[in-house]
């Protein structure tokens, strides 16, 4: 709600400067977004009346005006609108006058002709959009006197953005009555006497959904000069409000929207057929807005009609056709009150957004509406003439809402503000903010006055009380509570905890948003139902993640087009997919590596990254987990990852990872460095760990013995190392892979796999039988199992 | 003896100039082996007369071990020279980089949710975490916003169907909560959250974390007094100016919208604070009746109160980051800042 000062002023005048005022309003929850003045730097100008006007003797669309401004000889000014007359005043910019834009005025020669100063048109001086030609002002402005006194420009336009449930301050009246509670200072209500009619024109009104309208007021006014100019200070309030001049009767209506927060219509009565209907609309009736869009209602939106067609949206927008014209005779009158509920969404439904509705949807005090139509007749008839006929007023009261009284108890004052002020104190704000305060003892009975619609509980109650109270003199007061030791789980992971590793291990947190563009989710995990957004903010972020990958790769491109060649990059978070018919949100932790194995470093040469880099990587998380015995490495296929280094990383019989080189194809298409190799795992996986449990250590020292053997090349170590552990039996404290060799001395298909046994007892020291007979079993058991011969 | 004085004098000399182990061995062998020149003397001993022969042989003796000690002391310089060599050939440049992975690190955000996690948990907060495609009921019907409330509107949501949506706020998971534990309630939930909005200062994804604090004897008091310390604590700055300005939370009743001295500029007024010298970072206020309502809290025995803070906003303040989509390109340099 953006406003003048200088009007609110006139309802409430506070001995406080600006600064203050808007202070309190701030400190009171009506938070001031701006301040600004009225008009920036139109002192220099004057009212200048034409003299005379003629014609340029070089230039058609030029004339040579004297203008006079007030005492001294007039200036000659050449001036270019159209709309120039002898008799006219209007802003007149002097030479040595500064015009917003820091646009100074210079004496000069159009054409051969002297210039001593420019006419101005509202838009040369900020005021307003229109630049048609010259603005014209008032034939009661005097020649050379100051605009900004002419206008009142030394005002200060306040915008205040007001929270939801404070409707009743989309108003002038509305922000004075706050203004009058929170500085103890009187509203003068402007006097609204009701007009008596003199004609007795009425049109039918049938209010069809009283439940959707419970008060709807008409009146015919006959014979309104629509051409009648909008008075200077009313145009100016509707600017300092932001809204536009749009002839008088549009402006009349929007004037008493802004200053009693009552919104109006105004139709054309020729073009009414029949009476008022309000109803809903039917299924699929249309009707062109007054902003020329046709739009196809549906059955959920009331509208205002006549015997024919939809009118307007309720509460919304007119339609074009019963809109009024220049030339607009006879005009019905309408205001009515529609509750929040009814009116709220329809807007955003079709697409707008208007002042009716927005005061509408966030409530306007259903006692208004007697009191905004005679405001309306009066201004109307007073600017534009004509004659009004009776009111017709259709209430069903039933559904009016009404103010019931609550309770307010003492001892929940205190309980959640944390202090009690004394009774007289609270009295007093309830009375200032005009509610109706009775009881004694523990408990009130407060009434709300029919504007404060947003109170309906004690809590609304108490937080009046609190805000007026003001909240920074309520008291801080630091939480006693219980000493509760809290549950901690030692052997859990959390997220934090596999971070840290990661952390420690080189790589970087990203962060990346959880919607990512389809195409490249569908290059990199096809197989998996993503979940679309019905209304994403652009086409690359349409979709959620189903895999940390996408996001990730992107920011490891973002960071290889800005020369970062190597990278180590992870994030946390989750991914979403659908299966059958039900979505899922899993956490997930990912990593991408890319680049060489370790920065680059002054005594050799970079080596790039492999999968073996990642998989210790992946190891070390894995290890947390307490028992990474648990987790195999199956290689396997996926969409993004290299074939033949790729593997699922499995649970049990639960896939809960992936890791791999990103397959050369992808790598290719997204102009990725072919050594990049990315994992994901599934949290839940790694998030329990075990507690530690003791192991005796063994005293007597342990035996190394290598084994080099020669198998098919096809064999995966895994096979063969567990077929180890079980052939060693107890003794086998850790084996180790030493040597992995293909090449010379080997047939081609086979491989060379050298293990380190170590080998160790609890009670005694190992003699050199024990040793061959453990590495005995080892070899045949590997001979027979796959074929495994001694290398020599 | 004059020739067993001379020969002191030799072997004496030879030690002296021997270069290196094998040449003092050499020496000790000519001088002091079994058939070495001193040991001959000793031999010869038996030419002498027998009065003489004591006196001869304490002499040669003295001399032998003259000669036997300046061997070891010369060897003990020879070593003590070896290992200086050795050691002096062994230099590196201690100046010259370290070898291995560089530590990562965390993202900003990162750093921040852990503090405000790490200022919580020691006052009993448990951390908690809830779904971010959420329903329509616990996103916005539960925390007192019905269909086509304008706090709605203000949301900017994305949607899935007309009833799933992106998380519009943390909010969400103090329903799910309360649904779930019986009060005394102490919980915050961190996480990611959605509008449907980009710009300078929106980014469509952020995060929040969200406070929830349900017991029997609970003010909005004692809510000034938890955020008055904690935005003390999270700036470290003992003297921090907050103030708390009434707003409106449909799921809060009495609302407060907090500002805290600008910490930019201290106050004086800057663009960071737009010249007010206040900066908004955090909201809150006392749980709403109908919130508790729904979800089957007696109104009557328990209050709470309930906040929320901008991750963002508060790690650009914290880090004087100035631009928030730095949050979300990942770029090396930015993220590096944070190590």
């Amino acid at each position: 709600m953006k406003f003048s000062e200088k009007w609110l002023r006139e309802w409430v005048d506070p001995p406080v400067s600006t600064a203050e005022l808007v202070e309190q309003l701030t400190m009171a929850g009506l938070e001031v977004d701006s301040v600004e003045p009225a008009a920036a730097g139109l002192g220099d100008l004057v009212v200048g009346e034409v003299v005379s006007v003629d014609a340029h003797p070089d230039a058609d669309k030029l004339r040579v005006c004297s203008v006079a401004i007030g005492a001294g000889q007039p200036l000659q000014v050449v001036c270019g609108a159209p709309n120039v007359a002898v008799g006219g005043k209007y802003p007149l910019a002097p030479v040595g006058a500064r015009l917003p834009g820091d646009l100074k005025i210079k004496k000069s020669r159009l054409r051969g002709i002297e210039s001593h100063g420019m006419l101005c048109s509202a838009s040369e001086l900020g005021l307003s959009e229109d630049h048609a030609g010259l603005m014209t002002l008032p034939a009661e402005a005097q020649a050379g006197q100051s605009l900004q006194t002419l206008l009142g420009l030394d005002d200060t336009i306040i915008d205040i953005d007001l929270t939801p449930n404070r409707g009743d301050c989309l108003g002038i009246e509305g922000i004075a009555r706050e203004v009058g509670t929170l500085l103890r200072c009187p509203v003068s209500v402007v006097e609204i006497k009701p007009l008596a009619a003199t004609i007795d024109d009425t049109l039918d009104i049938e209010v069809q959904s009283p439940q959707a309208c419970p008060q709807y007021l008409g009146r015919v006014l006959r014979g309104i000069d629509v051409m009648a100019q909008t008075p200077l200070w009313m145009q100016e309030r509707l600017r300092r409000s932001g809204l536009r001049s749009l002839g008088i009767v549009v402006d009349v209506t929007n004037y008493v929207l802004l200053e009693l927060g009552q919104p109006m219509h105004a139709f054309d009565l020729a073009h009414l057929a029949g009476g008022i209907h309000v109803r809903y609309a039917r299924q699929g009736e249309q009707l062109t807005l007054l902003d020329e869009r046709m739009i196809t209602l549906d059955d959920r939106t009331l509208v205002i009609a006549d015997h024919e067609k939809p009118l307007a949206i309720a509460g919304v927008m007119g339609g074009i056709h019963t809109g009024v014209q220049d030339d607009t005779v006879d005009v019905f009158l309408e205001c009515a009150f529609f509750p929040p509920d009814i009116i709220a969404g329809r807007a955003r439904t079709y697409g707008m957004h208007t002042e009716s509705a927005y005061r509408f949807e966030r409530g306007v005090d259903p006692g208004l509406q007697h009191r905004a139509i005679e405001r309306a007749t009066a201004l109307l008839i007073d600017i534009a003439g004509g004659e009004a006929g009776p009111v017709t007023s259709v209430t069903a009261a039933q559904y009016l809402p009404v103010s019931i009284p609550v309770t307010l108890r003492k001892e929940r004052i205190r309980r959640v503000l944390g202090i009690l002020p004394g009774a007289d104190e609270v009295t007093d704000i309830l009375t200032r903010l005009g509610m109706t305060v009775t009881g004694q003892g523990d408990d009130w009975q407060v009434q709300s006055p029919t504007y404060r619609f947003d109170i309906a509980l004690e809590a609304d109650l108490i937080e009046e009380i609190g805000r007026v109270y003001g909240y920074n003199r309520l008291p801080s007061v630091v939480l006693q509570g219980a000493l509760d030791v809290q549950p901690l789980d030692e052997a859990e992971n959390t997220i934090e905890d596999l971070c840290n590793v990661l952390v420690s291990r080189g790589y970087q947190e990203a962060v990346t948003y959880s919607f990512v563009d389809p195409a490249l989710q569908a290059s990199i995990n096809p197989h998996m139902m993503p979940v679309p957004l019905a209304n994403p903010i652009s086409s690359e972020m349409a979709e959620m993640r189903t895999s940390l990958w996408p996001g990730l790769l992107t920011a490891v491109l973002y960071n290889l087009r800005r020369q970062k060649a190597r990278l180590r990059l992870f994030e946390h978070g989750l991914r979403f997919y659908s299966r059958d018919g039900e979505i899922h949100q899993d956490m997930m932790l990912a990593g991408v590596i890319t680049g060489s194995r370790l920065p680059e470093y002054w005594d050799g040469k970079g080596v790039p990254v492999d999968f073996f880099d990642i998989k210790g990587d992946v190891g070390s998380l894995l290890a947390l987990a307490g028992n990474d015995k648990a987790f195999e490495f199956v290689a396997a296929g996926h969409p993004a990852l290299h074939p033949g280094q790729s593997a699922q990383i499995r649970c049990g019989e639960r896939s809960v990872g992936w890791i791999g080189r990103i397959h050369p194809l992808l790598a290719g298409q997204l102009d990725l460095n072919p050594d990049s190799l990315v994992f994901e795992l599934e949290y839940a996986a790694l998030e329990t760990g075990q507690l530690a449990k003791f192991q005796p250590i063994s005293r007597f020292p342990s035996i190394r013995r290598d084994l080099a053997v020669v198998v098919d090349d096809t064999l995966s170590v895994a096979d063969l190392q567990t077929a180890v552990q079980q052939a060693a039996g107890d003794l086998l404290q850790e084996l180790l892979i030493f040597d992995v060799y293909r090449g010379k001395g080997i047939e081609t298909g086979r491989k060379s796999i050298a293990f380190g046994l170590i080998l160790q007892d609890y009670s005694r020291t190992l003699k050199e039988q024990d040793v061959e007979g453990v590495v005995t079993h080892v070899t045949d058991r590997l001979g027979k199992e796959f074929g495994a011969t001694l290398r020599d | 003896m004059s020739s067993l004085d001379e020969l002191e004098q030799q072997a004496l000399q030879a030690v002296a100039e021997a270069g290196d182990a094998a040449i003092l061995d050499d020496v000790r062998v000519r001088y002091l082996g079994k058939k070495g020149l001193l040991t001959q003397q000793l031999k010869q001993l038996g030419a002498l007369p027998a009065e003489q022969r004591p006196a001869a042989g304490q002499e040669i003796n003295r001399v032998k071990q003259q000669v036997q000690q300046a061997i070891e002391i010369r060897g003990e310089v020879l070593q003590a020279s070896l290992l200086n060599e050795q050691l002096a050939s062994e230099t590196v440049d201690v100046t010259l980089p370290g070898r291995g992975h560089t530590q990562g690190g965390l993202h900003p955000v990162t750093h921040t949710l852990r503090r405000i996690e790490q200022l919580f948990r020691p006052l009993g907060f448990t951390v908690e975490e809830g779904p971010e495609i959420e329903d329509d009921h616990h996103n916005f019907g539960a925390l007192n916003i019905p269909d086509h409330h304008p706090a709605r509107a203000m949301h900017d949501t994305f949607y899935f169907d007309a009833h799933t949506l992106l998380r519009t706020h943390t909010s969400p998971v103090q329903v799910r909560v309360m649904e779930q534990r019986q009060p005394p309630l102490r919980i915050i939930a961190p996480g990611r959250v959605y509008r449907c909005d980009s710009d300078l200062t929106h980014t469509p994804m952020f995060h929040q974390v969200e406070g929830l604090l349900v017991d029997e004897h609970v003010s909005f008091a004692n809510l000034k007094g938890l955020i008055d310390e904690f935005l003390r604590a999270f700036f470290e700055r003992e003297d921090l100016a907050v103030r708390f300005r009434p707003s409106y939370f449909p799921f809060t009743e009495p609302s407060a919208e907090v500002d805290i001295q600008c910490v930019m500029c201290a106050g004086e007024g800057c663009r960071v604070c737009g010249q007010s010298g206040w900066l908004e970072v955090l909201g809150c206020g006392m749980v709403h009746p109908k919130v508790f309502e729904q979800v089957g809290i007696d109104n009557e025995r328990y209050t709470g109160f309930a906040f929320g803070m901008g991750v963002e906003r508060l790690a650009m303040l914290r880090y004087g980051v100035n631009d928030l989509r730095l949050f979300f390109e990942n770029d090396m340099n930015f993220l590096a800042q944070f190590n």
